[in-house]
């Protein structure tokens, strides 16, 4: 169920703009030091701008660096880093338009101002990390905050040393006049609030940029991950706190009936056994009480409600939903009917992918603490912050400003912890709630728990039937999707238009290539998994459907795979030129030697275009390894080059795990998987050595934490139908062997 | 009453032997940086050194542990170890970080015991070691590059 709240914070894309209006430098003194911002109009009205402008501070400010008498530059972010280097880009743009020392920048996550941090690609008017929008969103206005600090800081320096602006240098965090004059920025921080906020901020022409766009940046994080010193949720410790781990019902839907936790309260270390809208939680002084409490626990659980099927008859379910008519279409040009009719060959393929996990290497967790005033604190990875505030305030019985949320760093996410039930965050509040509040709780969920409790990338099933003409030319096309829906059934469920959930077609429906009919349909399946976005969401199946299935037609039509697609393709478009990059590096053309074998592919999601070229070998045995792969990437600018690279390279490994063994499967309703035993992310012996070749852009930058993983799952597919003479369609990639 | 000697300080635990050595050094002892990722001996996140050697300190209990001395990342020394944590910042090697204190560890060892690893010899001394993130390309170049560091 989702609060009527939340429902209103969801805005349609098109709002970006409006939201957009609201926003006024703003600049006040803070702890010694400046904070740079943003006022938050009460209207998006030109007037109301007009009013703010004249000195009216009847407004929100929030804040988005601050500079401390040390000369510190703390920047507040409002993206969430887990992993993926937002954290760095966001330092990047500040420290280039404040020209300060890079050595001297930290980043803090921050939320709680929805107007303030939205998210632009969202709609402005919620705060969130997702869809590989980090920079979109932030381009402009961490700049901007930059270069409006660094003008009150120069304006601080003239007005005490009685000089120009215009003559004061700026570098690595030092001001400087031509008289000899030099300070850091920490001895002009305070003075800097005072002085007037610049009427026009001038951001650096890209041929200024020191730090934008430099690949020998390195991050501001990194040491601090080598050394153990980074601090996780996991690592959160307040005082007094307690610890526990919940047991979710044991299938989807199932409830609470009764339970018996006498035998649990006796173990050493159990403080108390708690029952909770989510489950039973056992509470201990730290993890291990509550962990072998929890193995003495009895639960009776009401499974009328429950989801029982199995793998097995889910996929025969959608195999024959598959073969019928789509419920809604999604795309549809020319007449698709008339192209199969008149086309010379037509063939079919069915593909068939699995319910996937996130499996990030911290499992989730929440701390949530309660304090006397009546307020909430929360210690998480907020992805989704003002959901989790009005779910943790509804549950204490208090406003959502009452929730302060801390927002940490976590051990990846992929998406897991961007959720409309706020499941772990909540689940510390209700555990925190339901021991009277007498302690701070952290909820630790053990790697079953993280593999059981849902959230996966939906498992689907896709047919694809397509016509080519006595040329070879592809004429009709049609995919027909099956499968659950991210959005439906969620604050979100305004973005299904005509019974289209986007996340389901995404990389379908947008396939560049020129097809003169084609159908893109969906049946949207009602199952009671609970299903999520997994890094680069629909586009985890749609571009692995689509881009082996352009090679099977490539290879009907007698056509080299590369030259097939870049002949319907325009050649000045992103996917061509991304292509004929892959192509010239990975040296197409040129023979391999025995044994190995190349397959491609192109995919767009997020705003970029990634095209991979995948080398694969054989062994005896018939088994297969991805030796190399060579990246093309279009993502707009590159922020940071090198953690453009770092995120292909991961994206790689993270979709090459996947399509090499990863698989949720269900028996009567119950999750198979529970640990890296049986579930199998990637290890180091199966990663390819990964060359990634950045397209120079002077667009603006787009995604790049999700657009590195489409194409490897075809590119290999591909390779290995040339090694082996066996079409991938069933995932993971063994299970084609045995179909 | 246990007896711990971690990272050259002795530390009495209040717990019964059966605790993992990992929830003893995060919850008892305080020290972060060792991590959970799986309790199984799946994922290599929670490992340590034992007098020296990588263990999993998920399936290492503290019962068994006896005299044996204890490093975790954060106690961890010497021009192996140093050059390894230097170079993977030098490289970029983490992502979310989470994996990274037992990729280090696991890394120094295999430095410590074979100067000159190729990448079979990697993929096999690091093969126990997730990494979500998929940081391994980096991971193995960094092994090589700590490899020619320690060389010169
Ligand atoms: S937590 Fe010990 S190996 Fe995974
Ligand atoms: S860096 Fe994220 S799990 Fe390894």
């Amino acid at each position: 169920m989702i609060p009527k709240l939340m429902q209103s914070l969801v805005l349609p894309v098109a709002n970006a703009k409006a939201s957009r209006r609201q926003f006024m430098l703003g600049a006040l003194a803070a702890g010694g030091g400046v904070a740079v911002g943003y006022h938050i109009l009460a209207s998006s009205t030109a007037a109301a701008s007009e009013t703010a402008a004249d000195g009216n501070k009847a407004v929100a400010f929030t804040p988005y660096l601050t500079i401390d008498n040390t000369g510190k530059v703390m920047v507040l972010s409002s993206q969430f880093e887990m992993g993926q280097g937002s954290y760095n880009g966001l330092a990047t743009l500040v420290a280039e338009e404040l020209d300060a020392d890079w050595s001297s920048i930290d980043v803090q996550g921050v939320a709680g101002n929805v107007k303030a941090y939205g998210n632009v690609a969202f709609g402005g008017a919620i705060q969130g990390t997702g869809g590989s929008t980090s920079m979109v969103t932030s381009w402009e206005r961490y700049r901007k905050a930059g270069a409006a600090a660094r003008a009150m800081l120069v304006a601080a320096a003239a007005s005490e040393w009685g000089v120009q602006p215009a003559e004061i240098t700026v570098e690595n965090g030092v001001l400087a006049h031509p008289s000899g004059k030099t300070a850091g920025f920490g001895a002009f921080a305070a003075k800097a609030a005072a002085m007037p906020l610049p009427v026009d901020v001038k951001l650096k022409q890209p041929a200024d940029w020191k730090l934008i766009g430099n690949a020998k940046l390195k991050r501001f994080d990194s040491t601090r991950k080598t050394n153990g010193t980074e601090q996780y949720t996991i690592d959160v410790n307040l005082p007094g706190m307690l610890t526990a781990v919940m047991i979710h019902p044991p299938m989807f839907g199932a409830k609470v009936k009764s339970f018996d936790a006498a035998a649990a309260r006796s173990v050493k270390g159990v403080v108390d056994v708690v029952e909770t809208p989510r489950g039973i939680a056992v509470v201990g002084e730290h993890m291990w009480a509550a962990i072998k409490g929890r193995e003495a626990v009895k639960v009776v659980w009401d499974d009328t409600d429950a989801e029982k099927r199995s793998t097995p008859e889910l996929m025969a379910m959608y195999k024959d939903l598959a073969g019928k008519a789509p419920v809604a279409i999604a795309r549809k040009d020319g007449d698709v009917d008339a192209g199969f009719a008149a086309a010379a060959k037509v063939i079919e393929a069915t593909f068939e992918f699995p319910y996937l996990a996130h499996s990030a290497m911290e499992p989730l967790n929440a701390v949530a603490r309660r304090n006397e005033d009546g307020t909430l604190e929360i210690w998480g990875g907020h992805q989704f912050p003002d959901v989790y505030q009005m779910l943790a305030g509804q549950i204490v019985g208090i406003t959502p400003d009452k929730v302060q949320l801390h927002v940490m760093k976590t051990g990846g996410s992929f998406g897991r912890r961007a959720v409309f039930d706020g499941d772990v965050v909540v689940e510390s509040v209700y555990v925190a709630k339901a021991i009277g509040f007498r302690a701070p709780v952290k909820v630790q969920w053990t790697r079953e728990d993280d593999m059981r409790a849902g959230r996966y990338r939906p498992s689907y099933v896709h047919t694809l039937k397509a016509g080519i003409d006595g040329d070879g030319k592809l004429v009709a096309w049609s995919d027909h999707i099956v499968g659950q829906s991210i959005m439906a059934k969620t604050a979100f469920d305004g973005m299904i238009q005509n019974g289209v959930d986007p996340t389901s077609v995404e990389g379908a429906n947008n396939l560049p290539y020129a097809i003169p009919n084609q159908t893109v349909g969906l049946t949207s399946t009602d199952v009671g998994v609970p299903v999520l976005w997994w890094r680069s969401v629909g586009s985890t199946h749609t571009a692995f459907a689509a881009e082996t299935f352009i090679d099977e037609i490539a290879e009907a039509a007698g056509r080299d795979p590369i030259e097939y697609r870049l002949s319907m393709l325009d050649p000045q478009s992103r996917h061509a030129v991304v292509l004929k990059l892959a192509a010239e590096k990975a040296e197409w053309t040129k023979p391999l030697p025995k044994g190995r074998f190349r397959g491609v592919s192109v995919a767009e999601s997020f705003g970029s275009v990634v095209a991979q070229i995948a080398e694969v070998s054989t062994d005896d045995s018939g088994g297969i390894k991805v030796e190399r792969v060579v990246a093309a990437v279009d993502c707009g600018l590159a922020v940071n080059p090198d953690q453009v690279r770092a995120q292909v390279e991961g994206g790689i490994g993270f979709g090459l795990g996947a399509i090499l063994g990863e698989e949720i499967t269900l028996t009567s309703g119950k999750v198979d998987q529970g640990n890296f035993d049986v579930y199998t992310p990637l290890r180091i012996d199966a990663m390819p050595v990964v060359e990634v070749h950045i397209l120079a852009s002077a667009n603006p930058p787009s995604g790049i934490g999700e657009p590195g993983v489409p194409p490897i799952g075809p590119a290999v597919a591909n390779a290995v139908y040339k090694a082996l003479g066996k079409r991938i369609r069933t995932m993971p990639l063994a299970k084609s062997f045995n179909a | 009453m246990v007896t711990l000697t971690i990272n050259g300080s002795e530390h009495k635990v209040e717990a019964e032997p059966d605790m993992p050595l990992l929830w003893a050094i995060r919850d008892l002892v305080g020290l972060t940086g060792t991590k959970f990722g799986c309790g199984m001996a799946q994922c290599g996140a929670c490992t340590v050194l034992l007098d020296g050697a990588p263990v999993r300190s998920c399936q290492t209990f503290i019962g068994d542990v006896g005299n044996a001395k204890v490093t975790t990342i954060e106690g961890l020394s010497g021009k192996v170890a140093e050059t390894v944590q230097t170079v993977w910042a030098d490289l970029d090697v983490p992502q979310c970080g989470y994996c990274q204190s037992g990729q280090i560890i696991s890394a120094t060892d295999l430095l410590t015991n074979n100067p000159r690893p190729t990448d079979d010899d990697i993929d096999a001394a690091m093969t126990g070691n997730l990494c979500r993130c998929a940081t391994y390309h980096r991971i193995r170049a960094g092994i090589h590059e700590a490899a020619k560091r320690l060389e010169a």
